[in-house]
C-alpha cells in the first residue's frame, strides 16, 4: 500500500468513497482529476473557513480606506479583524481603519426584534466620528437567519450621508468554504466600485489582483513593478483602497496573483471593460522573472523591456549570495504545503530554487481549475451548493471599453509564450508522485506526518501546533508567522532565511513528554504486600 | 400543574376559545396563568377586558434585565394570571426566537409557581420552527389540544402540528390530548374532525358550535363566560373546560400522509363543497 492508500483504508466506506477522489497521487502523463469545492464531511475537522470570512476577512478587509461594518454578535467581527496581517498604510489623503474593528455586537433583543434598527445606528455613529467615504456592511448567519434587509439600510444610509455604502450578503453558512464569501465580495466590488472613479489612464497601468499584503508582500511587488516604470493603479486588495478601487477600470492590464479569490473581478472586467489579465507570480524567482517578462511583452516597448531586465539583474545580484548561502542548508529537504486556493502554487517554484521537494501539497478551498488548469472550466458541472452563490453577469460599457491587442499582436504573444487570461493549475509545477490532498482533515494531517515525514510543513494555524508538537517544523503561510514579506526578491531571501532557522530550530524534537518515560501512575500488585 | 399548549392554524379561533375554555376553569375555581405566545399580544384581551399589558420582550428591550415579574404578569377575569411573550413587529427579527427568550425569563422570574393548577400556551399558527415548538420542548407543555375546523387547510394545519407534537413526544414526553372543534358551520363537519383525530390516534374532545355571541362578547373585550354567562355559548365553553379538566385520553399522534388526508376529506364529502 502507498500512502494515500495506508490513509484512505482507515475511513469507513462512505467516507472513503468522499476522501478517495479528494486524495490523489500525482501520476506521469496522466490527465490527473481531482475533486474539489465540494462539501466537507461533518466532523472530519476540516481546516476551512465559511463564506462571511472569505468576503469580509479576506478580501474586504484589506481596503484600509473603508470602515467595514460586521453586523452580528461580536466574535464574528473581532476574530476577522488583524488575525491575517495585511498590512496597511494611511496617508494624508486616505484614511485608514486597520486598527478598528466595527461591529453591531447583536444582542438577544436584537435576533428577537430585528437588528436593522441597530444597523442604522452603527453606520451614523461611524460616520458621525470617522467619517469615511465608503462603508461596507457584512452580513453574519443570524442576520440571514432573521432576514434584516441590510442592502435597504445600506441604500437609504447611502442617500442619507452622501456617502459609498454597500452591503454583503456573505453569511457564514452559504457555499461550502470561504470561496462563496470571495465570489460574494468581487460582486459587490464589481458592482459598485470599480469604474465609478473618474482618473485619467496612466502609462504602463496595472491592477494587481489577489495581493492582501500579508507581511507586505503587496508593498514589495510593488516597489519592484514601479522601479521598472510601472503605474500601479490599484492593489486588490492588501493595502488597497476604496479611493483607488473607484479608477481600476483604467489600467491597461490585469496581474492576477490570487487565481481563486479574485479571479471574478479579473474575468468580468475582461467583458466589461476589455482589460486583459495574464496570471502572474511574484514569490520565487522563476515566477517572479515570468511575471515581468510577460508584463513587458505585453506592453511591448523595448525600453520597458530593458528595464525590465536590468532590474531583474540588479535585484538578483542582490541576494544571489544570501540565496545560494540557504540553499546549501536547505538542498534536499522536503516540504508538505497545504495553503488556501492559490499559494500552495505558488510556493512551488521558491522552495525548488532552494533545492526543496514538495512530497505533499493541497488546497483548502480551491476549485479544480485552481489544480487542473482551465482548461476544465467546461467540465465542473455546477452543483446546488455553488449555484446557491450569487454569479453576477457584466456586459460591455462601451464608454470604457478598450482592446489593447491586435489579433496580430495576441498571436505574436501566444507564440512567445505569454498566454493571457490562462491559467494552468498547480499541477503545471508538481512533480509526479506527489500526494495532492483537496480539503484536507486532521487526521491526514497527523497521518501524512508519520508517513511521508516531511521537513518542514506550510499550512495555516489551524493546525500549525499539531504539527509542531508531532516535532515537525511549521511556518503559516497565511500570515507568515509574524515575519515577511516573502513576495519579490528580498521576500525571496526573508522566506529562504525563515525557513532554515525553523528547520535548524526543532526544539519540539528536542524534548520529550513526560508521560512518555515516566511513570504516570504508581500501584502494587494485589496479594504481594 | 398541568401544563396545556393550544395549536392550530391562524384564524381559527385559538386565542378565543383558550380564553372562553380557561375563564370556564377558572369558575370551576382553578388557578391558571395563560401565556400569550404571539407578537400580536392580544391572546389575553378577552380576560383583561383589553389590551392592557406590557409584554416580556418588550420590557425585557427597554428595562434590560431587570425585570419584576408583577410588571409583566397581570390578573384578568377570576383572577386569572395573563402574560404575553411579545416579539417584534410583522416582517423583522424573529418570532420564534422570541418566545423561547420570554419563555425563558418567564421560568427565571419563578412565574411557574407551585399553587398553579393550569398553565395555558396558546401559540400562534403552525409549529413552523424551533420557536413556535418552544412549548412543547424541555418537559414544559405535556399536554396539546389542537384547535381546527372542518375545513381543509384547518385540518391539514393540524396534521402538521401533529408532526411536531409526534417529533417531541418521544424526547421531551408530551402527548396530544385531543382535537378541539372550532365550528365554521361546515356541512358533515362534527363526523369529519371526528374521522380526523380518530386517525390520528386521538378524539375530538369537544365540539364547539358557531355562535354570534361570541362576536359580541369579542367587541366588549369579554369573554362570552364573563359577558352573558347565561347564553347558550356559555354553557358550550363551560363543557369544554370539564372535558379538559376530566380529560385522561393522552397520546402520540400518528400524523397522516397527505394521499391518506385527502382520502378522509373525500369520504366525509368535503371535495363536493
Amino acid at each position: 500500500m502507498d500512502s494515500r492508500e495506508k490513509i484512505l483504508d482507515k475511513y469507513s466506506s462512505k467516507v472513503y468513497k468522499n476522501r478517495k477522489e479528494h486524495v490523489i497521487t500525482i501520476e506521469e502523463g496522466e490527465p490527473n482529476v481531482i475533486q474539489a469545492d465540494t462539501r466537507a464531511i461533518p466532523g472530519i475537522m476540516t481546516n476551512r473557513g465559511c463564506c462571511y470570512a472569505g468576503c469580509k476577512g479576506v478580501v474586504l478587509s484589506p481596503l484600509k480606506d473603508v470602515a467595514i461594518i460586521t453586523h452580528g454578535p461580536i466574535g464574528c467581527g473581532y476574530y476577522t479583524w488583524g488575525t491575517r496581517r495585511h498590512k496597511a498604510k494611511g496617508d494624508e489623503n486616505t484614511q485608514s481603519f486597520g486598527e478598528y474593528c466595527f461591529s453591531t455586537d447583536m444582542q438577544e433583543t436584537d435576533i428577537v426584534f430585528g437588528g436593522e434598527k441597530k444597523l442604522k445606528k452603527a453606520i451614523k455613529e461611524v460616520v458621525e466620528i470617522f467619517k469615511p467615504n465608503c462603508i461596507m456592511i457584512c452580513s453574519t448567519c443570524p442576520v440571514g437567519l432573521i432576514g434584516d434587509d441590510i442592502h435597504a439600510v445600506a441604500a437609504e444610509a447611502e442617500e442619507l450621508y452622501g456617502i459609498k455604502i454597500l452591503a454583503f450578503s456573505c453569511e457564514g453558512y452559504k457555499g461550502v468554504s470561504q470561496s462563496g464569501g470571495h465570489h460574494i465580495a468581487n460582486n459587490g466590488l464589481m458592482r459598485s466600485v470599480i469604474g465609478t472613479g473618474d482618473a485619467e489612464p496612466m502609462k504602463y497601468s496595472v491592477n494587481l489582483l489577489g495581493e492582501y499584503n500579508i507581511g507586505g508582500d503587496g508593498w514589495e511587488t510593488e516597489r519592484v513593478l514601479k522601479r521598472i516604470g510601472y503605474n500601479v493603479v490599484s492593489v486588490m486588495t492588501g493595502d488597497g483602497s476604496y479611493a483607488e478601487l473607484k479608477n481600476a477600470h483604467t489600467a491597461d492590464l490585469n496581474l492576477v496573483q490570487c487565481h481563486r479569490s479574485i479571479n471574478y473581478i479579473a474575468e468580468m472586467m475582461k467583458t466589461k471593460y476589455g482589460i486583459d489579465w495574464i496570471k502572474v507570480n511574484f514569490i520565487g524567482l522563476d515566477g517572479i522573472k515570468k511575471s515581468l517578462r510577460d508584463m513587458a511583452l505585453f506592453f511591448n516597448d523595448p525600453d520597458l523591456i530593458a528595464r525590465t531586465e536590468a532590474v531583474i539583474a540588479d535585484e538578483e545580484e542582490e541576494i544571489a549570495e544570501g540565496m545560494a548561502h540557504y540553499k546549501t542548508r536547505l538542498e534536499g529537504k522536503t516540504a508538505a504545503i497545504y495553503v488556501g486556493g492559490s499559494r500552495t502554487h505558488h510556493y512551488i517554484n521558491l522552495l525548488k530554487t532552494l533545492g526543496v521537494e514538495v512530497v505533499l501539497a493541497g488546497y483548502e478551498f480551491g476549485h479544480r481549475d485552481d489544480y487542473e488548469g482551465r482548461d476544465v472550466l467546461p467540465s465542473i458541472k455546477r452543483d446546488a451548493d455553488s449555484k446557491n452563490v450569487e454569479s453576477i453577469t457584466v456586459e460591455k460599457d462601451p464608454e470604457n471599453f478598450k482592446s489593447i491587442l491586435t489579433p496580430e499582436r495576441l498571436e505574436e504573444l501566444n507564440n512567445a509564450g505569454v498566454h493571457l487570461e490562462e491559467y494552468n493549475g498547480l499541477w503545471s509545477d508538481i512533480n509526479d508522485n506527489t500526494v495532492v490532498t483537496d480539503d484536507y482533515n486532521h487526521f491526514e494531517t497527523e497521518e501524512f506526518l508519520k508517513l511521508l515525514k516531511p521537513d518542514i510543513f506550510f499550512s495555516g494555524i489551524k493546525d500549525k501546533f499539531l504539527i509542531q508538537k508531532s516535532g515537525v517544523p511549521s511556518r503559516q503561510l497565511h500570515s507568515y508567522d509574524y515575519a515577511g514579506p516573502y513576495a519579490g526578491f528580498r521576500g525571496a531571501l526573508n522566506f529562504a532565511k525563515d525557513i532554515t532557522m525553523a528547520i535548524y530550530t526543532p526544539a519540539w524534537n528536542l524534548v520529550e513528554a513526560p508521560w512518555k518515560n515516566t511513570p504516570t501512575l504508581e500501584g502494587s500488585l494485589g496479594g504481594t504486600e | 400543574m398541568r401544563q396545556i399548549a393550544i395549536y392550530g392554524k391562524g384564524g381559527i379561533g385559538k386565542s378565543t376559545t383558550t380564553q372562553n375554555l380557561t375563564a370556564g376553569l377558572g369558575l370551576m375555581g382553578k388557578k391558571i396563568l395563560v401565556v400569550g405566545c404571539d407578537p400580536k399580544a392580544d391572546s389575553t384581551r378577552l380576560l383583561l377586558g383589553g389590551l392592557a399589558q406590557k409584554t416580556v420582550l418588550d420590557t425585557l428591550r427597554e428595562e434590560g434585565e431587570e425585570i419584576e415579574l408583577d410588571a409583566i404578569l397581570k390578573p384578568g377575569f377570576r383572577d386569572i394570571m395573563c402574560v404575553e411573550s411579545g416579539g417584534p413587529e410583522p416582517g423583522v427579527g424573529c418570532a420564534g426566537r422570541g418566545i423561547i427568550t420570554a419563555i425563558g425569563m418567564l421560568e427565571q422570574l419563578g412565574a411557574y409557581t407551585p399553587d398553579l393548577d393550569y398553565v395555558f400556551y396558546d401559540v400562534l399558527g403552525d409549529v413552523v420552527c424551533g420557536g413556535f415548538a418552544m412549548p412543547m420542548r424541555e418537559g414544559k407543555a405535556q399536554e396539546i389540544y389542537i384547535v381546527a375546523s372542518g375545513e381543509m387547510m384547518a385540518l391539514y394545519a393540524a396534521n402538521n402540528i401533529a408532526k411536531g407534537v409526534k417529533k417531541y413526544a418521544t424526547t421531551g414526553g408530551i402527548r396530544l390530548g385531543g382535537i378541539i372543534c372550532n365550528s365554521r358551520n361546515v356541512d358533515g363537519e362534527k363526523e369529519l374532525v371526528q374521522a380526523f383525530a380518530e386517525e390520528l390516534g386521538s378524539q375530538m374532545i369537544y365540539f364547539v358550535p358557531r355562535d354570534n355571541m361570541v362576536q359580541r362578547a369579542e367587541i366588549n373585550k369579554k369573554t362570552v363566560l364573563e359577558f352573558d354567562d347565561t347564553a347558550g355559548q356559555a354553557q358550550e365553553y363551560r363543557n369544554l373546560a370539564t372535558a379538559i379538566n376530566n380529560n385522561k385520553m393522552f397520546v402520540i399522534p400518528k400524523p397522516m400522509k397527505q394521499d391518506r388526508l385527502e382520502e378522509i376529506l373525500m369520504e366525509h364529502g368535503l371535495m363536493d363543497i
